[in-house]
């Protein structure tokens, strides 16, 4: 069975981001961008499927610019066997992305789909469950586990109050929650051995699909700064002035 | 035309998120159609028709809702999207999972996660965790959204809805639910409780020992951090956070807590922090309004019989 892992080149969730005064946007000139950790954490249980021996081929894809190249190349060293990238300039939304992740689907055929639960950033979340809506198949959104079975998958997700099963028929998309596994390290030969691989680029123009944005980010800010916390000297302190505040009863 | 809020329940009771929801509804000034699905649905229509400021509780009873797949929600939404012109839910679990799909399959992309509403079609919404709210025109005719409920206030009880029964599309039957692992708790549940004390993985081994005492004597909910999670000291459904519960209560606590920006993004609606702590350094006293240096393994206990 071939699995199709879809990866975005996000900015690093280290980072703080601020917004540039004159703009008005988030400045993301200077941001460092690695693979999005959800989808590194796709990457990691397709390739654990392939060592179990159930799955036989990992494609990795990409929608970006010529930068998300790094990410693919992550995935190449994580034990994907093929990466393909989608490329544009524009950044695209969200329902763009799952349109043209279709297309890609429709031509790979794989049994599994995974995404990430969200990409650091604009921290959309909503791909995954598109792209399902858009191919007619099964979804399981926030995965902690998954075991497949003849024909279909068993999906543990998390939910309110712990963890739901649900088992869906192939193929069927999946977005990896954080407890889905711990990627492994990558090794420094891996790294060199990914960066002479072939990545197959496509252009997304090309795709007949309509890449308009249908929303527009007028402007951003950043949250107002709290003054700092009122230091107390003790417990007993503390409780006397959430009293007196009416904080407390 | 008018507009569509998504009720989710709760066993057969409706959750309390819908009050919030219909809250952001709204908004618009137009005429809020409720639904409300499950297998045994009397008692949350019932509730749902007292919720102030819904003209209709559509009610669809099946089976298949007993435990809701996100293909057969989408398929029941979709048999009724078109006289809607806005589309609302809670970003539930559930609302989540649903909403983006239902969207993609009438070709408008949703705006999620919203925290303000400027209708007909303007939006803030955090980004970033939380580091940077962004203003939204959405240019669609149809508005679909996802709104934080921490972030808008419940309607009042006093309505008195109209309850209109209609038909649930057959499942697709693409997926199956099979089980639920639930932690059943007699206290508030963490998204919507008024006081929340949380701990980090300091706490290591005492974390329940520690914070149950003065949560019971609270009525607070109990959460953990991440790392506390991760290290096995909290089950995963007490985790605050970005990637956990996001919490708005009046009061919350955070014990042991550094204050990664992770954890800050769940936690910055609360009206009134307090952050105790053994580290003057730790980020969560810049977040908190107040704070307490101390060993939280003399503090706590201090608190507990301070409470009593």
């Amino acid at each position: 069975m071939k699995v199709l892992v879809a990866v975005k080149h996000a900015v690093d969730h280290n980072l703080k981001p601020f917004v540039d005064a004159t703009t008005g946007q988030v400045d993301l000139s200077q941001a460092r961008r690695v693979i999005n950790p959800f989808d590194e954490i796709s990457i990691e249980e397709a390739v654990r499927l392939k060592e179990r021996g159930l799955v036989t081929e990992i494609v990795a894809v990409s929608i970006g610019g010529a930068d998300a190249k790094d990410s693919l190349r992550h995935a190449y060293a994580m034990g994907a066997d093929r990466a393909l990238l989608v490329e544009t300039d524009v950044r695209l939304q969200p329902l763009s992305v799952a349109k043209l992740l279709k297309v890609i689907v429709e031509r790979e055929q794989p049994g599994l789909i995974f995404l990430g639960k969200q990409a650091v950033g604009e921290d959309y979340g909503q791909t995954g469950q598109m792209l399902a809506a858009l191919l007619g198949v099964g979804l399981g959104t926030f995965a902690s586990a998954l075991q497949l079975k003849d024909g279909s998958v068993e999906v543990t997700r998390e939910v309110d109050k712990g963890t739901q099963t649900i088992s869906l028929q192939l193929p069927a998309v999946l977005t990896s929650d954080l407890r889905l596994n711990e990627p492994r390290f990558i090794k420094l030969p891996n790294l060199m051995m990914a960066k002479k691989k072939a990545i197959e680029t496509l252009a997304a123009g090309e795709l007949g699909i309509d890449l308009a944005n249908r929303f527009t980010v007028i402007k951003s800010n950043e949250p107002p700064q709290k003054p700092g916390a009122v230091q107390l000297a003790s417990v007993s302190e503390l409780i006397s002035t959430l009293r007196k505040a009416e904080v407390l009863q | 035309m008018s507009i569509l809020v998504l009720a989710e329940l709760d066993g057969n009771k409706l959750k309390g998120l819908a009050a919030h929801v219909v809250s952001a509804a709204t908004a618009w000034q137009k005429p809020i159609d409720l639904l409300v699905y499950g297998s045994q649905v009397e008692e949350a229509a019932k509730e749902a028709a007292t919720l102030s400021g819904v003209a209709r509780v559509l009610v669809a009873q099946a089976d298949h809702f007993a435990h809701p797949l996100v293909e057969d929600v989408q398929d029941l939404v979709l048999s009724i999207a078109k006289e809607y012109d806005v589309i609302v839910s809670a970003h539930s679990v559930l609302g989540k999972s649903v909403i983006p799909a239902i969207a993609a399959r009438l070709d408008v992309a949703p705006i999620t996660d919203v925290v303000e509403i400027h209708a007909p079609s303007s939006y803030v919404r955090p980004e970033y965790a939380g580091n940077i709210f962004s203003h939204v025109e959405n240019h669609q005719a149809l508005q679909i959204v996802t709104v934080r409920n921490t972030a808008f206030r419940p309607v009042a009880t006093d309505g008195n809805a109209e309850v209109v029964s209609i038909s649930a599309p057959l499942s697709r039957a693409i997926s199956n639910w099979i089980k639920e692992d639930l932690n059943h708790s007699d206290r508030p549940e963490l998204g919507s409780a008024r006081v929340v004390i949380a701990g980090g993985r300091s706490l290591g081994e005492s974390f329940e020992a520690l914070l149950s005492p003065i949560a019971e004597k609270l009525d607070a909910a109990i959460g953990a951090t991440r790392a506390c999670v991760d290290a096995g000291f909290a089950p995963n459904d007490l985790q605050v956070g970005q990637t956990g519960t996001l919490i708005a209560p009046d009061l919350y606590i955070a014990v042991g807590i550094s204050g990664a920006m992770q954890h800050i993004a769940g936690i910055k609606d609360s009206k009134v922090v307090v952050a105790i702590n053994h580290d003057p350094d730790a980020p969560i006293f810049k977040y908190a309004d107040y704070g307490v240096i101390a060993d939280l393994f003399t503090a706590l206990p201090e608190l507990d019989k301070a409470l009593q």
